[in-house]
């Protein structure tokens, strides 16, 4: 094999790599990525049954409740037009309270109910992430630096 | 006083790199000897200037200087010393400060103790390294002055985010840095080579120690990062495939993938143009990882302000230096010269399966890291990638690598048989066998990646001493130990992983004190809970008695802590290290009828992860080392012949 060759072998097998690495993304992607939902959307939109999504809102006031084993919570999470009940495991974030922003990590069972595995919530008012300000449509500002995690990731 | 002299120092470091760009460019230009000759002293001057400024902000932040906006943000009086001190980077302009200050520091260690290269690239690099900092020192001096003056002063500061309120910001944003800015340099040489037409063995040579020192820093700042969020957020993982980390991981990933071709360019004159290309791949990186943390895009810990000025400044630095590099290389790669040939089956074919592998792992998690925020632009629909994807994406990629790093340094340079390939690979292969067989009949059943990780490790951790085998352990090169070391640190954090992911234990509960609980081997009686008070934060304190067997007692203490500035809560976990694992408790919270919320989990050698990349910095270490002596050797030689 020529010299010249070789380096025309090389830069084609680069260029597989990187597109067959691209591919792969690609297809991972269609699978894996979390869209983000309000109530409403997840409503409108029919969300599949066990598709990794995120959830985001306004606890509403007097939702949550604590199961007797002391570690399960439900709670209900509203945008004003639309509700879904939600269901947790873990330790929740600090200031996971009601009347407050939550982001909810998970998936909707068969029944409707949304079983998170993941709640990020409002923080203070120093460290504003544009992603959950912006999902949450409200003019006051909110933070995920309070995350709490549930079950095994 | 000190705010201004630290200001003044930044301008003249600034106007002194405007000065080494212009006479290193007019140098090579006009063939000006005086100007050549200029060109190493600017630096190091340069590299003096700036670090003067940042010496001026900590000094500032030390004495909790309200009258700097920057320190009023950021400090308080009642923080402990070492926290005023780092806080001194724990902000965006200062961070943006520690940044510049590297760069410049880079570049005046090249010019201080760079000798072998051809003295006309050496100017062309110390140009480039002075143009990227140009346009770091307009970032800082206009979009993020650290030191600008507040009116009034205000009577106390706002302090600083707790979660970074702890010794590892002392250690983590430093280390990470010198790493990522320190790459710099493999991209200005990368740069100056291409200007003087000068891609070739001795000038990879003269760029791979620059290129394992970063390494190294880089490696110890994951290493670290991983370690400090583990403990402090109280998560019990070690890896989130956040985007920030993606951000440190995606130049590592570049910087190994170079490490491994400059050395083919160096021992065999070849991949001479893919290893420039890396070289450039590796410092955008950097420079990409550095827009998504600093730009404020990002939702994270990392991202300290939203400014959307910044980020278009960034952006547009990005642009600039990233497309200027890669137009260079599209204009000149022409003029490189084909580099010696070698057989696929061969070492330096090894080589390129890791260079192309550790490229398409970092394709992977590139585009994983941007699909949000590209499809977010286009289509404004939010979305969120995160382990699912990453995992399936960039795991299967990374199983293969390690498996071919097993192989790879047991063949032999140009050409080998594959036949005596097989032969030096029997007993490796003999061991991920055994491996395979113990797990399957003594270990619960596990998923397939745990399981291929595990056999896995065990089969390149047997293959990565194989180079030893049969030689002469004491006149075997110190590099050589810094290879078989690095790669034996592979196998020791693949086997941490894998072993975490397969056997890990939790127990979620709400327990009322005196009660006891079971996680995995162990039994925790849950001692009870009391409120405690530190310099700036109040907590409870919660403690448990651990056993395992009839084995000693372990006494765990975790704090649910409230600061007040500014407001936050944070969860201390209690981690108990033991031989062959750690436990990890999470207080949670508690509720009217007297029980409180824990969370435990038992991680079966966990600790092997950070034990791992521990080790894979140590050799890197001993290889740094192990070629500066040899070629100091070799010059003095050359000097007496």
């Amino acid at each position: 094999m020529k010299a010249k060759h070789q380096r025309l072998v090389l830069a084609l097998l680069a260029v597989v790599a990187i597109v067959g690495a691209a591919l792969l993304a690609m297809s991972a992607l269609k699978d894996q990525a979390a869209y983000f939902y309000t109530p409403a959307d997840a409503h409108r939109d029919k969300v599949p049954v066990g598709q990794a999504v995120r959830l985001g809102g306004m606890v509403a006031g007097g939702s949550i409740k604590r199961a007797a084993d002391g570690v399960t919570i439900d709670f209900t999470v509203t945008d004003g037009k639309d509700t879904v009940p939600v269901v947790f495991r873990g330790i929740t974030p600090d200031l996971f309270k009601e009347n407050s922003g939550v982001v909810a990590e998970g998936r909707f069972d068969a029944t409707g109910r949304f079983v998170a595995d993941n709640i990020l919530a409002k923080h203070d008012e120093r460290y504003m992430p544009p992603q959950v300000a912006g999902e949450m449509h409200k003019s006051e500002s909110l933070d995920t630096g309070a995350k709490a995690k549930g079950g095994r990731t | 006083m000190i705010a201004e002299a630290g200001l003044a120092a930044l301008w003249l470091a600034a106007a002194l790199a405007a000065l080494q760009f212009a006479i290193g460019a007019l140098g090579l230009t006009r063939g000006r000897e005086a100007m050549l000759l200029s060109v190493r002293p600017v630096a190091m001057v340069q590299a003096v200037l700036a670090a003067l400024a940042f010496l001026c902000l900590i000094v500032v932040f030390v004495r909790v200087d309200l009258s700097v906006a920057l320190v009023a943000a950021n400090d308080h009086s009642a923080k402990p010393l070492m926290y005023r001190f780092a806080g001194a980077w724990g902000n965006h302009e200062g961070s943006m400060l520690m940044w510049v200050t590297i760069l410049a520091a880079a570049g005046g260690a090249v010019a201080l103790f760079e000798r072998r290269l051809d003295e006309r690239t050496l100017v062309a690099t110390l140009a480039a390294q002075a143009f990227i900092g140009l346009g770091f020192y307009a970032f800082l001096l206009f979009a993020s002055n650290p030191f600008s003056r507040l009116f009034p002063v205000p009577a106390e500061g706002q302090g600083l985010n707790p979660l970074l309120q702890d010794p590892g910001l002392a250690f983590h944003p430093p280390t990470l840095y010198i790493g990522y800015v320190g790459l710099s340099v493999a991209f200005s040489f990368a740069v100056g080579a291409l200007v003087t037409r000068d891609v070739g063995a001795a000038f990879a040579r003269a760029m791979r120690p620059w290129v394992l020192g970063a390494w190294i820093f880089l490696t110890l700042g994951i290493t670290a990062g991983s370690y400090w969020a583990y403990y402090e957020l109280g998560w019990g993982g070690w890896w989130f495939w956040d985007p920030v980390e993606n951000a440190s991981l995606m130049p590592w990933l570049a910087a190994t993938a170079l490490l491994h071709s400059v050395t083919v360019l160096a021992t065999r004159d070849g991949l001479r143009a893919w290893t420039v290309m890396l070289a450039v791949v590796a410092f955008s990186m950097s420079m990409v990882g550095t827009f998504l943390v600093r730009s404020g895009i990002l939702t994270s810990v990392h991202a300290f302000a939203v400014d959307p000025r910044r980020g278009s400044f960034i952006l547009a630095l990005l642009v600039l230096y990233i497309g200027g590099a890669l137009a260079l290389f599209a204009l000149r790669v022409g003029t490189v010269r084909e580099g010696s040939r070698f057989d696929p089956v061969s070492r330096e074919g090894a080589l390129v399966v890791n260079n192309l592998l550790l490229s398409a792992i970092l394709g992977v998690v590139l585009i994983g890291t941007l699909y949000p925020l590209g499809a977010e632009a286009v289509t404004g629909e939010k979305l969120s990638v995160g382990p699912p994807y990453f995992n399936a994406a960039a795991g299967p990629l990374a199983l293969i690598l390690v498996a071919v790093m097993a192989a790879g340094p047991l063949m032999r340079w140009r050409r080998d048989e594959l036949r005596n390939l097989v032969g030096r690979l029997a007993l490796p292969v003999l061991l991920v066998a055994l491996a395979l067989l113990g797990l399957v009949l003594l270990a619960p059943p596990i998923g397939i990646f745990p399981l291929l990780g595990l056999i896995l490790a065990a089969g390149v951790a047997a293959a990565s001493v194989a180079p030893l085998w049969k030689r002469n352990l004491r006149r075997t090169p110190l590099f050589t130990y810094g290879m078989v070391i690095s790669h034996l640190g592979i196998a020791v954090a693949l086997a941490g992983m894998a072993s975490e992911t397969a056997f890990i234990k939790e127990t979620l509960v709400a327990a009322r004190v005196g009660e006891t609980q079971t996680v995995g081997p162990w039994t925790l009686r849950f001692n009870g809970v009391k409120p405690v008070a530190g310099p700036n934060w109040t907590a409870i304190e919660a403690t448990l008695t651990a056993t395992r067997g009839g084995g000693r007692p372990y006494l765990l203490t975790t704090q649910a802590r409230s600061f007040w500035t500014p407001p936050t809560e944070t969860n201390e976990a209690a981690i108990q290290t033991v031989w062959d694992g750690q436990l990890y408790v999470v207080l949670g919270k508690g509720s009217d009828d007297g029980r409180w919320q824990l969370r435990l989990w038992w991680k079966p050698f966990v600790t092997l992860i950070w034990a791992g990349g521990g080790l894979v910095a140590f050799g890197g270490f001993l290889t740094l080392v192990g070629r500066v002596r040899r070629e100091r050797r070799a010059a003095r030689a050359e000097a007496w012949a």
